[in-house]
This record gives structure tokens, sequence and C-alpha cells, in this order.
């Protein structure tokens, strides 16, 4: 791909973020109707539970591009899996603060050893943030984006491990957990609003990630320029 | 303004905030990425002239 | 040496070698067992003094498994020590071994440093606290498989950087609240055999990832 057509893709996920995103707020706060049970807070629902989505979806691409790192023993995937790593903890930080303000609004709490969600996240940015303690311990090169690759892959494993081992402890840690009125299956507006919501944040962590892919790649050449003319 | 709506643009501005903070801290790394490359294109020009 | 007659022999003869070198390591040095049983007295001890009176029973027995899961942590810190500090990793690394027989003997050699710790551990808790049952033994057992296949692999990674010791707790924390829940919940709960079953299910999960991955860890 010509740079020339790389900075066109990057533009048109920009773009594409911004329409999508101000559509789906337009949408969520203007278009949807109200949420009879649970009223107005409802909404941070459009923003919330895409944003978490969006976390889990950094981290898979992330654990993806570890795998053809340690497959194809090609180098140039680490930095695509570091970065998509960096965006999910990015999105997965958004995630714990947007549903501990739901919390609060809800049941007067900031946090809820009952939300498995919230818990979930939890784990993961712990998790994630020993992922940058490792890379910035190692010094650069083969070794340590091998080993970066490998944790990755270890952290989307942990990702269902971990939700059913939340699940299952709620049997005997008893936390109170606090009864949203949810109003079931979502309507036809409710999910139509939640795809835009949805496909407006996927766009925006694409956006990111091409944009910082970008720069760090373009460090990277500098670098070697400097050491070229030195 | 009722609280539940507080809480809920609250939640939306904390995203858009993240967002902003993002570009900005990227468009630092823009300018120093800029002035590296002038740098580099000055001595560039000076091996070539030497 | 004439060639084994299975494949997996050979593999089998140099995971038992390592292992034996490990065990027989700890036979001579004698520095990492007695600390592991030292700390987990002491920090079941600790756990005394820390719970408050109107502590339920079954607090100490999650205290217990968060005292198991330290005590294998000191373990851990010094799993690749010896190799790192007489540069043997290197070496074991060009052998003409699969890598993954290292991560598996040294796994091995792990369990056994637990089980030995735990024999200790289990008594004194029975003595300080509550008595031990049989799905909390099972639930250990399972617990140690488990800690010692991720555990070694961790290690490995915390090795080869800067921050060393201090690596291993961050990256080896958040992988062990599976088995936090697991262990705990098989001593506490009223059904032990979906905790048992799940802490199985982590064992095999991990443990095939680390035996998979461990070659990318400790080579270029």
């Amino acid at each position: 791909m010509t740079s020339s057509l790389r900075s066109n893709q990057a533009v048109l996920l920009a773009a594409a973020a911004f329409a999508l995103l101000l559509g789906g707020l337009a949408l969520a706060f203007y278009w949807v109707p109200q949420a009879p049970l649970e009223g107005f807070r409802q909404r941070i629902f459009y923003i919330h539970v895409p944003v978490a989505l969006t976390a889990y979806a950094c981290f898979g691409w992330g654990a993806w591009k570890a795998l053809r790192l340690l497959w194809k023993r090609d180098r140039r995937y680490d930095l695509e899996s570091y970065t998509a790593v960096h965006i999910g903890v990015i999105f997965g930080i958004l995630t714990l603060v947007t549903g501990s303000i739901w919390a609060r609004t809800s049941w007067g709490v900031w946090w809820s050893w009952g939300e498995r969600q919230l818990v979930l996240f939890l784990v993961l940015f712990l998790f994630y943030c020993a992922y940058f303690m490792l890379r910035y311990s190692v010094e650069p090169g083969p070794r340590r984006a091998q080993m970066s690759a490998v944790y990755a892959l270890f952290g989307v494993v942990l990702i269902p491990i971990s939700f059913l081992a939340i699940r299952l402890a709620e049997n005997f840690i008893h936390p109170v957990v606090f009864s949203r009125d949810v109003d079931e299956n979502l309507t036809g507006s409710q999910a139509a609003t939640f795809g835009v919501c949805l496909a407006g944040t996927l766009a925006l962590a694409a956006a990111l990630h091409v944009n910082e892919l970008r720069g760090k790649r373009l460090d990277e050449r500098l670098r070697e320029l400097r050491e070229a003319l030195a | 303004m009722t609280s539940a709506e507080k809480y809920v643009t609250a939640a939306y501005l904390v995203v858009l905030a993240v967002v902003l903070l993002y570009v900005i801290i990227y468009s630092f790394r823009l300018q120093r990425l800029e002035r590296e490359i002038t740098e580099l294109a000055e001595l560039a020009r000076r091996k070539q002239v030497a | 040496m004439t060639a084994p007659a299975f494949p997996g022999l050979s593999y089998a003869r140099d995971v038992a070698a390592l292992a034996r070198k490990d065990l027989l390591l700890e036979l001579r040095s004698r520095d990492t067992l007695p600390a592991m049983l030292l700390f987990v007295v002491s920090t079941l001890v600790i756990f005394h003094f820390a719970l408050p009176a109107g502590s339920s029973d079954v607090a100490a027995a999650g205290l217990l498994w968060v005292a198991l899961v330290f005590t294998a942590l000191l373990g851990l810190t010094r799993a690749f020590v010896a190799e790192r500090e007489q540069r043997l990793l290197d070496g074991l690394v060009l052998a003409p071994c699969d890598r993954s027989a290292i991560w598996l003997a040294k796994a091995l050699s792990i369990v056994a440093f637990l089980l030995l710790a735990e024999a200790v551990a289990l008594p004194a808790f029975a003595l300080f606290f509550d008595p031990v049952t049989a799905p909390m033994v099972a639930g250990i057992i399972l617990a140690d498989l488990g800690i010692a296949a991720v555990g070694t692999l961790l290690a490995a990674m915390a090795v080869a950087s800067r921050a060393r010791e201090l690596l291993l707790p961050l990256l080896f924390l958040p992988l062990a609240i599976p088995i936090i829940v697991g262990g705990v919940g098989a001593s506490v709960a009223d059904d032990p055999g979906r905790y048992l079953g799940f802490l199985g299910l982590y064992d095999a999960v991990f443990a095939i990832l680390s035996w998979a991955t461990f070659e990318y860890v400790v080579t270029e």
C-alpha cells in the first residue's frame, strides 16, 4: 500500500468515526424513546456497552496480530499488536469510568462487585497494565516482541476464563447485587441506536489504531535515518 | 437538569474528553516529529555539501 | 546414544533429566523450600492476628489461598534464578532438546516444591484454624498444576527483564485470580465439584498454551 492510500484510509476512518459517533449521539439523546422502567439514565447504555465491546475487539485484534507474529516471525506485527493493546486499554479505562458513572446514577455507589462486566474489566485492566510493565522492562528487540505476543495471547484466553471465574465467585462471595430495572429486550429503535454507536466506537478505535501505527512507524524510520546520517 | 441527566452527560463527556486528550498528545508528538525531520534534513544537506 | 523407539521417549528423558537437576540442586542448596515453609507458616500466624474477632471460619479458608498463592510466588521467583546466574538458560536453550521440555521439567519441579510446602501448610492451617476438607485438598492439587504451568512461563519472562523479581507478581496475580476463585470455591462452597471442574479447565487451557508458547519466550 502506498503511503497516500494509507493516509486516505486514515482520513476515511476518522471521518466515518466522526459521523457515526455524532449521529449515534444524536440518536441516543433525541430520537430513542425514553426507557419506561429505567428512565433517562438508561441512555448511558449507548456509550458504555459499545466502548466495552470495542475494548474486547482491540484486545482480540492485538492477540490476532500477536499470533501472526509468532507464526510468521515477522517483527512488523509487534507494533500492530502493541498499539491494538494500547488502544484497548484506553477503551478499557473508559469502560470502567462510564460503568462506574452508570452504577453511581443507578444505585448511588461508584463501584459494585456484582457488576460482572465491571469486575471483568478490572481484572483485564490489571493484566494489560502488566503488559506495559513487561514491555518497558525488556530491551527492544525480537525477544521483547515475542514475549509481548505470548502475553497478549494469554490475555485473550484470560477473558472467558475470568468471566467464568467471576460468575462462579458470586456463589460464595455474595456481593450486594443491585438489580437494575431493565427493560429486557431491545426495541427496534434501541437496537438501531446501539448499532450506530457501536459502529462509531469501532471506527474510532480503528482510526486511533491506524494513526498511532503511522506515528510509531514514522518514529522507526526517523531513527534509522538518523543512524544512517550520523 | 435532573441528576440522572447530569450523570449521563458526564459519561459521554468523559469519552469525548479522553479522545480529545489523545488528539492533543498526538499533535505534540507530530510537532516533535516535524522538528526531527527538519534536523535530519539539515544534517543531510550538510553531508551533501561536505 | 541410539535413537529411542518412540520420539516421545527422548522428550520424556529430557524432561526427567532436567527435573532431576532442579530437585537435586534444591536438595543440596536448600534455600528455596525452607523459605517457602517458613513464609507460609508465618503468614498463617499473621492471619490469626489480621482476622477480627467476628470473622467467620470461612474467611480463614479464603486467606489460606492467599497464603498459598504468595508462597508460590516466592518459589517461582527463584525458579530461573540459578539458571540466570550461571547463564545456564542460554546453554539449555542451545541444547538439542525441545524447549518446551525445559518448561515441563521446571513446572514439575515447582509442583513438587508446592506440594512439599503444602504438606506443612495444611497441618498448620488445621491446627490454627479449621479442619482441612477433601475438596480443599483436591482444589490445592489442581491449583498447584495451574500455578506451576503459568508461573513457570511468566518466571522465564521476568528473568529476561530488567525488573526481575518485581515483575513476576505483576504478571502472575491477574492470572491467579481464577485459581483463587476455583480454590476458595472448592474449599467453602456446597458443590465443590463445579469449582474443581473449573480448576481443571484452567489447568488444561493454560498448560497447553504455556507448553506451546514457551519456546518463543526463551529464544530470539
